[in-house]
């Protein structure tokens, strides 16, 4: 029995026993692909986000949810350095992907961009063929040899649970292309260029239910080779495909959990507030 | 009406059928104990044909419930609320059960038996009467030390329950001709008891509905 139900069992003013396991935040345990450290960020005068700190789990799915304007698009891109594009920004506080500080002068942002893959609130294919939206990061980075394209094709069309729907297509511009299945070549050109991390930016928000099922069910299973920090408005979705779950409020961190927990039990009175939809 | 006010209207109304229920089940066992020690079989059939007013009611509580949670799809205290809310109304039903299994004994027993039905059997079923009102105000407030408190009258419950079973053992003994109205009184003991032990159910419930974890009040 852990001190949490001690205490709670002293405030109580009770004697009792519990049957079930408090589940500890793992926030320490496990391997982490970013650990976030006092982050501070302002757009000119205006912050956007205050002293968040924590650590993104490895080959797990970490979802951020919140009120628009919570911060939760600005600091998914602060992970790869995506809203450095916003010349008025400026950060403080540390971020570390796999131990080495983004913000450090030795770290090449390139570098960052590959290992951190971002999928978009609307699919954003090239108004290319699907081949060449999936071959386009590889070919950047200098691979020709029309083999080991095809091979990349292949393999990334199939990561993305698309291959089956596309393989007769390969040549087709993607703008002809369902919704879902925009969305879905743009997963697969994320994973062309064999990231380590992919960020999602609402990728289901303008998909129909189909089409998100099937985005979500390709979530499933791509954690199991990378990790998947996403941002949603939908909390059903959060709740349903991720492990863990951050809900920022005006730019600050509020709650960091276990998805069960948070959902089922959440510890700060405004996370309750939230998912339970009795703000404003 | 905001879509958030009319579900927390609609908590509420589940929340009184539940007091509800309750008030009916503790009248169930008040009228069955009644009956008992007025050997009114005539009232104790009606009784039990009265029970299924209380088995629509749970059913009409586990619908709504259902019904919301389909429909709102709700999280954190929201859900344990509809889960307890479940769980709350069918123990106060098997509770209502016991109450006719009571009735039941009456009418075994009859009209004219000769024997004392047990003080003890009353004092038992007041004690869980008061329990059913404590549940009752714990779950209006959401209130633990309400709550927790229940497991303790249970206790007191067990113990009269452990002390009339022993009587009854030793009534049959010097008048083992009444052995079979004996035994009627030995299982009302045996239904008053699961009654209160329906109640600290509803302890435990109240306890997962505050803290969002289960806790065991019967040990």
């Amino acid at each position: 029995m852990n001190e949490t139900i001690e205490q709670q069992k002293k405030t109580a003013n009770v004697k009792i026993e519990s049957k079930s396991t408090d589940k500890k935040q793992k926030n320490t345990e496990g391997r982490h692909v970013f650990e976030v450290e006092d982050l501070n960020l302002w757009y000119g005068s205006d912050q956007a986000l205050y002293e968040v700190s924590m650590n993104v789990p490895e080959q797990q799915v970490t979802a951020i949810i919140g009120p628009s304007g919570c911060g939760k698009s600005t600091f998914l891109k602060t992970l790869n350095r995506m809203v450095e594009m916003v010349p008025i920004v400026k950060t403080s506080g540390d971020i570390k992907y796999r131990n080495q500080n983004i913000f450090g002068n030795n770290f090449q942002q390139e570098y960052l961009r590959t290992k951190v893959g971002m999928v978009f609130q609307k699919p954003n294919p090239f108004p290319k063929s699907v081949y060449d939206n999936v071959a386009y990061g590889p070919r950047i980075h200098g691979i020709k040899d029309k083999k080991t394209l095809d091979q990349i094709v292949e393999k990334s069309l199939k990561g993305a649970a698309i291959w089956d729907e596309l393989k007769d297509r390969l040549d087709e511009n993607a703008y002809g292309l369902s919704g879902g299945q925009q969305q879905r070549v743009c997963i697969a050109r994320a994973l062309a260029v064999e990231p380590d991390v992919i960020l999602m930016d609402e990728p289901t928000s303008a998909l129909d239910p189909i089409s998100t099922a099937k985005v979500e069910e390709l979530v499933q299973e791509l954690k199991k080779k990378y990790s998947i920090i996403i941002v949603t408005h939908n909390m059903q979705q959060a709740a349903r495909i991720s492990d863990k779950t951050a809900f920022f409020l005006n730019g600050e961190l509020v709650e960091f959990a276990e998805t069960d927990d948070l959902f089922q039990n959440p510890r700060d009175k405004r996370t309750e507030d939230y998912i339970t939809g009795r703000f404003g | 009406m905001s879509t958030r006010a009319q579900f927390s209207e609609e908590l509420d109304q589940l929340k009184q059928q539940i007091k509800e229920l309750a008030v009916e089940a503790k009248y169930s066992l008040d009228s069955a104990i009644h009956l008992l020690y007025e050997c009114d079989v005539e009232k104790a059939r009606q009784l039990i044909e009265d029970d299924a007013e209380l088995d629509a009611r749970e059913e009409r509580i586990n619908d709504n419930a259902v019904l919301m949670i389909a429909k709102q799809q709700p999280v954190a205290s929201d859900l344990r609320r509809l889960v307890s809310a479940i769980k709350i109304s069918s123990d106060l039903e098997r509770m209502a059960d016991h109450s006719t299994n009571i009735a039941k004994a009456t009418i075994h027993l009859g009209e004219h038996h000769n024997i004392e039905i047990d003080p003890e059997l009353r004092e038992m079923a007041i004690l869980a009467m008061d329990m059913v009102d404590l549940a009752v105000k714990a779950f209006e407030y959401e209130d633990i030390t309400l709550a927790n408190k229940l497991a303790e009258m249970d206790d007191v419950v067990d113990n009269k329950y452990g002390m009339v079973v022993k009587q009854m053992l030793e009534l049959t003994a010097i008048n083992p001709e009444q052995i079979q109205h004996i035994m009627q009184m030995a299982y009302v003991a045996r239904y008053i008891e699961r009654f209160a032990d329906h109640i600290t159910n509803i302890g435990e419930n109240i306890f997962y509905l505050v803290k969002g974890k289960t806790y065991d009040l019967n040990s």
